[in-house]
């Protein structure tokens, strides 16, 4: 099981207060993970990353287990305890603007 | 007995504000959407309960929102604006080749003959449609790829297709605007375009009469005259007779005319309305008073509205789609601020109210006359 917190924005769309689980099949990286996310709320689809090229958006970050992981590859593994759901993927919406 | 609903677009979030037709009493329903930036809302013409939101961050993209019922409740649609084919480039601000990239919807223009229909006006510039009520949009890329498209530059607020204009009388032909390139028409329903800025001038720009490249700000057309049309440029306010065909200047005895809004009363296609701003280096009203111009003849002969609007220490802006009209009897004239004031005119400019003083920066204010 998968555990992720979504940003304030995007729990309001999603209709999410806590955090999401998601059961991911195969390798666990950000690619699966967002994957299975943008599967359950398709609502996501082009919040969190372009839709056509799949990039993450520039003020988007991800954030566990007190990593920035916001520049690892799609489809690098996102650590273990990510994958056991001791520890939560953070998805942030990056500090900038006012 | 009628009402109206005044859909307000501002940097933090969507209102809704509403009154009978006596125009006195208002509600205020919102923020929808809050703390994201709502560019434009905008009913269908053939069914005023069906609205169409364009609600956008830099941190989450783009997403678009249908209402069914007036705005009460809302439902995310398609949000997927893909250029066709591979989109090729424009010139960017130091003259470089720069690839065309989606940033957002800035304009949204329900059809006037098919409530599932609409059309999407997009920075970086082009038109899309969508005919599924917002599933799915389509561009029609006959516009972007026009010959003078590589040459199309961005003017400061970015390269904004901010203007929809579709003839009544001919559903093939659509006029846009598109800063900083100018105005185009299509009569084969968005399959081939030309450029239509014959007449505008700009200083801003090396040839000054050039084909394209001039920073349209707004145009705006009474249905009963589909072929006049009155623009707000850059600087300049210019007419059409022949549906942007050719134009000429008519900012008369303005104090100032460079602006943003212009806009036409509902029942006399000759009486239009500006608020002149100081200069492109100055964006607030001249001498800090906030004066909405009436024209009565056209263009050319202006009179200053003024009574109740304030007439001192007034530094705010009115942006481009920020006004608006209802088509009661006697015309109400709407238009927001980016100090967050919307003001109401319940007798066609003669005299000004603020419904509210305290939104967020407007962007946009649309109006919708209920039966």
């Amino acid at each position: 099981m998968i555990r992720v917190v979504l940003p304030a924005h995007l729990k309001t769309l999603t209709h999410v207060s806590g955090e999401v689980e998601l059961e991911v099949t195969g390798p666990v990286c950000q690619r699966t993970v967002l994957d299975a996310l943008e599967a359950r709320y398709p609502v996501l689809v082009g919040t969190i990353r372009d839709p056509a090229t799949q990039r993450r958006r520039p003020f988007i970050r991800f954030f566990a287990c007190e990593q920035d992981l916001s520049h690892a590859t799609p489809d690098e593994p996102l650590p273990r305890d990510v994958e056991t759901g001791r520890e939560v993927f953070f998805v942030i919406g990056a500090m900038a603007g006012g | 007995m009628s009402s109206v609903r005044i859909l307000v677009g501002t940097r933090k979030g969507a209102f809704i504000l509403t009154a009978d037709g006596s125009r006195k009493d208002w509600h205020v329903e919102g923020p929808l959407f809050a703390g994201w930036e709502v560019y434009h809302l905008k009913g269908s013409p053939l069914d005023p309960n069906r609205i169409f939101a364009s609600q956008s961050t830099g941190w989450f993209g783009q997403l678009i929102q249908r209402s069914d019922d007036g705005g009460a409740t809302w439902e995310p649609v398609g949000n997927q604006f893909a250029y066709d084919g591979v989109p090729g480039t424009h010139q960017w601000y130091d003259g470089t080749a720069h690839p065309w990239e989606f940033a957002r919807v800035w304009h949204l223009e329900p059809s006037l003959t098919d409530p599932d229909t609409v059309f999407a006006g997009v920075e970086d510039a082009a038109l899309f449609r969508t005919t599924d009520a917002g599933a799915s949009w389509h561009e029609l890329a006959g516009l972007r790829t026009h010959e003078t498209g590589s040459q199309w530059q961005p003017g400061a607020g970015g390269m904004c297709l901010h203007t929809i204009i579709q003839s009544p009388v001919n559903p093939a032909r659509i006029v846009v605007a598109i800063s900083a390139a100018g105005a185009f028409r299509t009569d084969d329903g968005g399959a081939t375009w030309k450029p239509i800025n014959r007449g505008l001038n700009s200083e801003g720009i090396a040839d000054a009469d050039a084909e394209v490249g001039h920073c349209v700000h707004h145009v705006t057309m009474h249905p009963s005259r589909p072929d006049v049309l009155y623009m707000q440029k850059h600087w300049d306010i210019m007419r059409s007779n022949d549906a942007g065909d050719s134009w000429f200047e008519v900012s008369g005895d303005l104090p100032t005319d460079f602006g943003f809004v212009i806009d036409v009363h509902a029942h006399e296609p000759e009486t239009i309305y500006v608020v002149p701003i100081t200069s492109d280096s100055v964006h607030f009203p001249l001498d800090g008073r906030l004066r909405v111009y009436r024209s009565r003849t056209g263009g050319n002969e202006w009179e200053p509205l003024t009574a109740g609007l304030p007439q001192r220490d007034c530094y705010v802006n009115v942006l481009r789609d920020a006004m608006a009209v209802d088509t009661l009897e006697d015309c109400g004239i709407y238009f927001g601020t980016t100090g967050g004031q919307v003001y109401a005119s319940a007798n066609g400019g003669d005299t000004w109210d603020a419904i509210v003083h305290d939104l967020p920066a407007v962007l946009s204010v649309e109006v919708q006359t209920l039966a």
